[in-house]
């Protein structure tokens, strides 16, 4: 079936099976794959984007549930400078090998817009849904921290 | 020769190079490339961990839409030269089984591949493995270690009986003499302290799952390989032997890869699968593994029961040491599996002194996945037998357990190269000092006193306070050390620094990242030593195609030994650079004297720059008679002996006496690695490999149920910890003990986090509980294992 995603602000019009996951159809379909796959029970989060600005697990979704809506990823999240997640993350060696690093800005992102100065418990908690096995998470939360005192 | 004065990268923590690609999606893991034509892979696995294969039904799945091929292993006869690759035979009778990449008449564990299905898509591929129907005869199954060597016991091999395939003994095995004879003196030493650890199974879980692309040039025979590996030029020499495909026509490349720990350190079935169906079908084949089936298709670490035995004085001064592991190696071995328990066989004496020494270690093949290495391979489980037993001699004398283990210390000045009683020499330490800086940072008194004040007043939360003073080898290794242990190949690093007519400077390195930051530290390290700008050094690795020969990276032996070489052949790039200037400014050699990029006539201002130098090398117009053009050298560094990091590690924890449960309220380090080039990787290193430690102590363990299945074989059912179940690290250094074998002094960290952790952790639970009888724990001690000790103890 056909569908409209508005992905990165630019619309696309794709057909899709009826059970083509979002995540799918980003990475093989329209080719960004900068968004990744870590897991098959939807426990890592590697796969993290914003839908209609709230971040979400894009194996969570079928493509058709997303028919009209609006999808950011990271290849999308710099708006001509780095976002200030993204600032901080790399300021703050808050990533190793990179794998998590796409989901793990994408929910941080989000998480910022909902609670603009959080504690460091906050913030862990926040980001429970993501899995990093390289950082140990400390830098993770020095990221978070420094990004939301940028604003 | 000193040859620089100003170093500005040393030390300092510029961004990382590695970080803009990766912050911004751009990256390529192997996933992410899917050429024209490309045919999909799934693999069809034994459900049952033992189980005779009477035979396969492919053609429902061979027709199915889509469906190119659906082969057996009689399908394959001939596709392999040889079996899955053991390159460490670490005694002479070990017994090694041939072990194909499909498996044709036995599976012997749960995930084991028995047929292959290559398709247009991974979704038919996946449709059409549903289809294959293999009648299995299901057998009985034994997966813990000592029950698979008692008679009786189900066989997995005919040819191995009680399945074990090795007994290794430090007194008949050791290339070097190991400190005194153990027995006489356990016989008789005042106090004696013997314990007993089972060390579970660990499923590495890199955050990207494994991927292969093979990609053929059918007509000429070449193919190239792409895959999330750890070992790019291991990869290429081993498939060669498994396949025939010659060495000189594959090439290998390590693209992004999302990180390692030792599961990406493999040559498996899955790669000489890949190639040979990229051979067969001339078609780009890949593969990518799923979470789950990456849980059994991924070696495991750790699986050891430890038995420790200290002897000591009255007072708690150690005299003897003597330890028997038995290790579970899986259903068969795959490239290091033997040797993984061995490399701890050195350490399991710690920093400490005593008179004898002496490790036994068994190897026993069990239904389950082969084991192999994981981040610290063989020095964590040592370090965890020692740290814990050591804690156990202080409760047995009565001594604080920081005061036992400096009474036990190899003094400071003992270094350089003491031997220490397993027999190896250790380049350097400060073992009193780390320790000193953990007691002082922590205020060790005053948590003792808060220690003491909750249990005067029967606090539901008790506070422990857990100790690990640890070392260990890493820099892996000297070649004739390896090759005396009986590790098949060498473990030498080749580098090759190019500098280009403009001046930037390209470094082809044998070591391979996967979340190191090597681009940064090494670049960081050439820009200082050839005096230019950090920019202008382009750090290449990962491709047997574009880099030298190299032994890849593992066991935290990049900068110790990849980055030697390349500060050697930085050393022999200046020096060419000299007689090219000295060529020019008609002045001798010794004349001149190089900094900051720049070679000086002393007492004069003429000079000339290396990357003058580089212009003049490539127009060749005017070189010293009989010099060869262009401005590079290559160097293969072989180092003189480990590298041999020690530090100390303290986790404070609270202990709910009522619900088991455990709370990490601070977790202090102090580690000796060297010389530092970059403190923010060095702290990111140390982070990483002590939460890896905190989650096998706390919350990771494989669990099988009676069949032999995995039981915690998802995400959702083996807990790989998430931010929420982090504490923040206060990581500290001691810079008083650089290597003297090397000409920076550095060491390794990468495993350190990793190998000091998981005691520290458990022996803070059980010092919240000692004082109501408790004196061991399981890991990892979840709330409930915390628990029913508390009860146990109470009875
Ligand atoms: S891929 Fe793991 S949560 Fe989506
Ligand atoms: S940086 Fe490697 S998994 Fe997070």
């Amino acid at each position: 079936m056909r569908i409209t995603l508005t992905v990165n602000g630019r619309a696309h019009e794709v057909d899709v099976e009826p059970r083509d996951l979002l995540v799918y159809v980003l990475r093989e379909r329209l080719g960004l794959t900068g968004t990744n796959i870590g897991c098959d029970t939807s426990t890592c989060g590697s796969c993290t984007v914003h839908v209609d600005g709230e971040s979400i697990k894009s194996c969570t979704l079928l493509a058709v549930q997303c028919d009209g809506r609006a999808i950011t990823t990271i290849e999308g999240l710099a708006n001509g400078a780095l976002h200030p997640v993204q600032e901080a993350f790399t300021s703050e060696h808050a990533l190793q090998c990179g794998f998590c690093t796409p989901g793990m800005i994408m929910a941080a992102a989000s998480r910022l817009n909902e609670v603009k100065d959080p504690t460091e418990e906050q913030i862990r908690e926040g980001l429970e849904g993501n899995l990093c096995r390289c950082t140990g998470y400390h830098n993770i939360v020095k990221a978070v921290q420094k990004a939301a005192a940028a604003g | 020769m000193a040859t620089t004065e100003h170093r500005p990268n040393i030390g300092a923590t510029p961004r990382r190079k590695e970080d803009p690609e990766l912050i911004t999606g751009e990256a390529r893991y192997t996933e992410d490339l899917t050429p024209p034509r490309t045919a999909h892979v799934v693999m069809v696995r034994s459900p049952f961990a033992h189980a005779n294969i009477r035979g396969i039904d492919t053609a429902a799945a061979k027709a199915h839409p889509g469906v190119s091929d659906v082969l057996t292993a009689a399908d394959l006869e001939g596709a392999f030269a040889a079996p899955l690759v053991c390159a460490w035979p670490i005694v002479d009778d070990i017994k090694i089984p041939p072990v194909y990449p499909v498996e044709g008449t036995r599976a012997r564990y749960a995930g084991q591949i028995v047929a292959v299905v290559v398709a247009d898509s991974r979704a038919a591929a996946q449709d059409a493995a549903e289809l294959v129907e293999v009648d299995y005869d299901p057998l009985p199954a034994v997966i813990d270690p000592e029950e698979a060597m008692a008679d009786g016991a189900p066989q997995l091999f005919d040819d191995v009986p009680n399945n074990v395939t090795y007994h290794w003994r430090s007194k008949e095995h050791s290339p070097v003499p190991s400190a005194g004879d153990p027995d006489p003196i356990m016989a008789s030493a005042p106090v004696v302290v013997k314990e007993r650890f089972r060390l579970e199974r660990l499923v590495p879980n890199a955050m990207e799952p494994r991927s292969i692309l093979v990609e053929p040039n059918a007509s000429q025979g070449e193919y190239v390989m792409t895959s999330a590996t750890q070992i790019p030029h291991i990869v290429r020499t081993v498939l060669t032997l498994i396949t025939g495909v010659p060495e000189a026509k594959l090439r290998v490349i390590a693209p992004a890869v999302g990180g390692g720990f030792g599961s990406k350190l493999q040559v498996y079935a899955e790669d000489a699968i890949c190639l040979a169906l990229a051979r067969r079908l001339g078609r780009p084949v890949k593969w990518t593994a799923d979470r789950t089936e990456e849980f059994v298709s991924v070696h495991h670490g750790r699986d050891q029961w430890q038995e420790i035995e200290l002897a000591a004085d009255a007072d708690g001064k150690l005299r003897a040491v003597r330890v028997r592991i038995v290790a579970g190696m899986g259903a068969h071995h795959l490239l290091l599996t033997p040797g993984i328990p061995m490399l701890g066989a050195w350490l399991y004496g710690g920093c400490y002194t005593a008179d004898a020494y002496s490790v036994e270690i068994i190897g026993v093949f069990t239904n389950n996945t082969p084991t192999d290495a994981y981040r610290g391979a063989g020095r964590p489980e040592a370090t965890y037998a020692i740290e814990r037993a050591m804690d156990a001699l202080a409760r047995k004398v009565g001594k604080d357990p920081a005061e036992l283990r400096r009474m036990n210390m190899i003094p400071t000045d003992a270094f350089p190269n003491y031997t220490i009683m397993s027999g190896l020499s250790v380049d350097s330490g400060d073992y009193t000092g780390s320790l000193d800086k953990l007691l002082a940072t922590l205020d060790y008194q005053g948590l003792r006193r808060e220690q003491a004040a909750r249990r005067a007043s029967g606090a539901a939360r008790q506070l422990g306070i857990g100790l690990s003073t640890w070392i260990e080898m890493c820099g892996l290794a000297p070649s004739r050390v390896a090759g005396a242990l009986k590790l098949v190949c060498g473990l030498w690093e080749a580098c090759t620094v190019k500098v280009m007519p403009t001046g930037t400077i390209q470094v082809m390195i044998g070591v391979t990242a996967h979340g190191q930051g090597h681009e940064t530290t090494f670049s960081q390290m050439l820009a200082d030593q050839l005096g230019v700008d950090y920019d202008d050094v382009q750090i290449i690795a990962g491709d047997t195609l574009t880099v030298p020969f190299g032994m890849d990276t593992y066991g935290s032996r990049s900068l110790a030994v990849g980055g030697i070489a390349m500060h050697n052949a930085g050393e022999k790039v200046i020096a060419k650079a000299r007689g090219i200037a000295a060529h020019t400014l008609e002045c001798a050699e010794e004349d001149l004297e190089f900094a900051n990029g720049s070679f000086t006539v002393k007492g004069t201002d003429r000079s000339f720059g290396i990357k003058e130098a580089a212009f003049a090398a490539w127009t060749a117009h005017n070189l010293p008679d009989g010099m060869e053009p262009g401005l590079e050298a290559t160097y293969v560094y072989d180092p003189p002996n480990f590298s041999w990091p020690g530090g100390a590690h303290a986790c404070v924890t609270e202990v709910d006496t009522h619900t088991g449960a455990v709370k990490i309220l601070r977790y202090v380090s102090v580690d000796d690695c060297g010389v530092i080039i970059n403190p923010q990787i060095v702290e990111g290193q140390v982070h990483g490999g002590v939460a890896q430690g905190i989650a096998e102590a706390l919350f990771e363990g494989a669990q099988y149920d009676e069949a032999g299945n995995l039981v915690t074989g998802t995400m959702t059912t083996y807990l790989v910890p998430s931010a929420a179940e982090m504490p923040s690290f206060e990581v500290l250094n001691n810079p008083n003990a650089p290597s003297p074998t090397n000409p920076l002094g550095v060491k390794g960290i990468g495993e350190a986090g990793t190998i000091a952790s998981p005691p520290a952790v458990i022996n803070s639970v059980v010092d919240a509980l000692s004082h109501l009888g408790v004196t061991n724990v399981e890991r990892p001690a979840t709330p409930e294992r915390v628990w029913r000790a508390i009860q146990e103890a109470g009875q």
